[in-house]
């Protein structure tokens, strides 16, 4: 790989000949030090060369994908494509103007050309995302206006749904004849425009992504902290135990963090159930009568066990790793100065474990912020995290731009916190077992 | 680790709590795993011990389900010898399975390991330049929600064309959704990270000097690799590899959202299976596979241990 002319010492090894001259030289009587860029950015280009069908790769399948997804968060041009002639009008006039005969005819003409294209279901699905109930209304009439609609426009298109004369429907339609919009961002944080435009919060009982938000960050610093809680002592115990024990005590660390995530999260299925081990268990020691066993799964502490279970390894290996370089003699210094064994361990070990405490707490955070599988198996409907509700818009209500904002919000955070991550402990740092 | 001779009775004490909160703490991340196996001989169809397992009665244990996951989906489930075998070779879901994880992870690990082994070669020299900010973006598919992932590349490989379209190009390709070539692609990049975290860390202990020597007494750059570089790092690529197969193996997310009927994996079978009914056939599937990773995790510690020898580096 690499090559003895490439290596700048090769180069200084050379100049004796051109000592003497004022300026040193290589052999072949070139200036040293323009000979020797030339060999790093040789260097630095076959370096980069290696790299780059990787990156290439990388870049194509997964950036540029998820740049394509997040596109569809602010642009969707499912009415304004479709319904050129009204978008027209609406651009052309003030917000809140009342439609008049040139709107009603551009709207019956785009309505009919669309039918005809049969891209009406698409429009009615781009405006049934702002006003839930409409994608029938544009479907339906389409199907009535196919081949023409007579004029007068107004008075045809009432006769066939009222709704057509609804100013909501107005006002939602002038929303969506924009294809770049923010509206998708403002739903994602349960905002709406009002029919002047304004934004405002949506209707009490609607609201459901900021708390879907919070409870997504507040279950993963739960998570967070349990995993801290218990993996804390694990590490400790196999930091300081001679390496032929923690070698084998480590085999059960590393046993659940090669098995499959799906193995694991049945298993927490089979243990938490009702008439599963660990209610079975509790009813024979007679804790709990056989009456009352205990809803563990499916709500959040379902959510919270497995996943507790399933991340305890990413906490547990960078702060064993960063235990085992402690010396020992620290603490015994600490004691020896009269320190109790509190003392010595709250003022000298444990500050010195914050490197790998901090890698840790923010693997797991990250990791536990967009979790998907584990909530969906036993997370209940009080379990569910912000993943599964852009699965569920991805797959279920098929609102896709919703999606996509929901995904860019949650991407943005993880995104920073993997920044913070790498300032604070390097991603080359990031160790697998 | 004893208790010093100079330890206060209180000190002893809590030496003792100490190791017993660890057991406890070491139970329950094994137990799950540990539970499921006698749980998958169960012979009557429940998810907890009955009377007659826990006296160890014969009665109360069988292979049932075994047997139920080699017959789901097969033809003829009555047949004997070769009629049997070939028919649940061809026809078994499970088996079906296991064929599409092994053929999608054999592949998705050669993409992901020769190009990851050769990024991780250019990240680890001196010279590189960007060196952070592109290990950042080949780490990102580990870091980045699957969900998220999975979103992109639905849309992405149901049209890859539409890339091309952006800069002018109108050409007609078809999709890689519902593929094998999609999946593996799909695949390969989440086990990129994997790979470069892996032989990046042996690279760390790798003595630039030995390529020079090498370079010096002739040998051309590939005889180099080929011969000085690659015996060395060989333990690191393996076991990133065994990472990448691994995450393949382990994969659902992605397949839900890019694969077709034709590409249904185990994890895929068994989220299925969940979601619908489950029943204690998953527990043996489950089983299996927890048998399967207790082999890999040896494979990659033997590789850590040889790995380790050879480069001289000895743990503490």
């Amino acid at each position: 790989m690499a090559n003895a002319a490439l290596d700048p010492h090769a180069a200084i090894a050379t100049t004796a000949s051109g000592v003497g001259q004022g300026l040193l030289t290589t052999a072949d009587g070139k200036p040293l030090a323009r000979a020797l860029v030339r060999s790093q950015r040789r260097a630095r280009r076959r370096a980069f060369l290696l790299v780059l069908p990787l990156l290439a790769f990388v870049v194509i399948t997964f950036v540029v994908p998820i740049g394509q997804m997040l596109q569809r968060s602010f642009y969707n041009d499912g009415f304004s494509a479709n319904m050129p002639q009204v978008s027209a009008w609406f651009a052309a006039t003030e917000r809140g103007t009342d439609p008049d005969d040139a709107a009603w005819t551009a709207l019956a003409q785009d309505l009919v050309a669309s039918a005809d294209a049969r891209s009406i279901g698409v429009v009615g699905t781009r405006v049934n995302y702002d006003m839930p109930g409409t994608r029938s209304l544009f479907t339906a009439t389409g199907r009535q206006v196919r081949g023409g609609l007579e004029p007068p426009y107004r008075e045809a298109l009432l006769e066939i749904n009222e709704t057509w004369g609804d100013p909501r429907l107005w006002s939602v339609m002038r929303e969506a004849s924009t294809p770049v919009t923010a509206n998708f961002y403002l739903a994602a944080v349960d905002r709406t425009r009002d029919d002047e435009g304004r934004v405002q919060q949506v209707a009490e009982q609607q609201r459901i992504y900021v708390t879907l938000f919070w409870r997504t960050f507040w279950l993963s610093a739960v998570i967070t902290a349990l995993t801290f809680v218990l993996g804390f002592p694990i590490a400790h115990l196999l930091a300081t135990l001679p390496m032929r024990q923690s070698n084998l005590l480590m085999i059960l660390v590393l046993l659940p963090f090669w098995t499959s995530l799906l193995v694991r999260t049945t298993s927490w299925m089979v243990l938490l159930q009702q008439q599963g081990v660990i209610n079975d268990i509790l009813v024979w020691m007679g804790v709990i009568g056989g009456g009352q066993r205990l809803q563990m799964i499916y709500n959040q502490t379902g959510t919270i066990i497995a996943m507790t279970h399933i991340l305890l390894p990413f906490m547990i290996l960078p702060l064993y790793s960063v235990m085992r370089t402690i010396n020992p003699s620290y603490v015994r210094a600490a004691r020896s100065l009269g320190a109790t064994s509190w003392t010595a361990f709250r003022r000298v070990y444990f500050p010195q474990t914050l490197p790998g405490l901090g890698a840790g707490a923010m693997l797991v955070f990250i990791l536990a912020v967009g979790y998907y599988i584990t909530p969906a198996l036993v997370g209940g409907s009080s379990g569910q995290l912000i993943s599964n509700m852009i699965a569920s818009h991805m797959t279920g209500t098929l609102n896709w731009s919703m999606a996509a904002a929901l995904a860019a919000l949650l991407l943005g955070a993880v995104l920073v916190l993997y920044w913070l991550y790498d300032r604070l402990v390097g991603v080359d740092n990031l160790k697998l077992g | 680790m004893a208790v010093p001779t100079y330890a206060s009775p209180l000190e002893r004490l809590w030496h003792y709590t100490r190791l017993t909160i660890c057991a406890l703490i070491f139970v329950f991340l094994i137990a799950p795993i540990i539970v499921i196996i006698p749980l998958s001989f169960n012979a009557e169809p429940y998810f907890t011990f009955t009377d007659r397992m826990l006296s160890f009665d014969p009665e109360g244990y069988s292979t049932r389900w075994y047997s139920s996951l080699l017959t789901f989906g097969m033809q003829n489930p009555d047949a004997t010898g070769w009629a049997f075998w070939s028919d649940a070779w061809a026809n078994a879901n499970w088996i079906k399975a296991a064929k599409n994880s092994i053929i999608i992870g054999v592949f998705s690990t050669i993409v992901a390991t020769v190009l990851g082994t050769l990024a991780a070669l250019g990240l680890s020299r001196p010279e590189m330049p960007f060196r952070r900010a592109i290990m950042a973006i080949l780490i990102s598919p580990m870091i980045v929600p699957l969900i998220i992932t999975a979103t992109g590349m639905f849309f992405f490989y149901s049209n890859p064309c539409e890339l091309l379209t952006l800069i002018g190009l109108d050409p007609q390709c078809g999709r890689l959704a519902g593929t094998y070539l999609g999946v593996i692609l799909a695949h390969a990049t989440l086990g990129i990270p994997f790979v470069i975290i892996t032989v990046t860390a042996t690279l760390v202990g790798f003595d630039q000097s030995l390529n020079r020597a090498a370079a010096s007494l002739g040998a051309n750059p590939r005889t180099t690799f080929f011969k000085v570089t690659m015996p060395l790092i060989l333990p690191g690529v393996v076991s990133g590899a065994l990472f990448a197969f691994v995450t393949s193996f382990d994969e659902v997310v992605a397949v839900l959202f890019i694969a077709g009927p034709e590409q249904q994996t185990i994890p895929r079978q068994m989220w299925n299976g969940i979601r619908e009914q489950i029943s204690p056939a998953i527990l043996a599937v489950a089983t299996l596979l927890v048998i399967f990773s207790i082999a890999l995790l040896t494979t990659v510690e033997l590789l850590r241990r040889r790995s380790e020898r050879i480069r001289g580096v000895t743990p503490r």
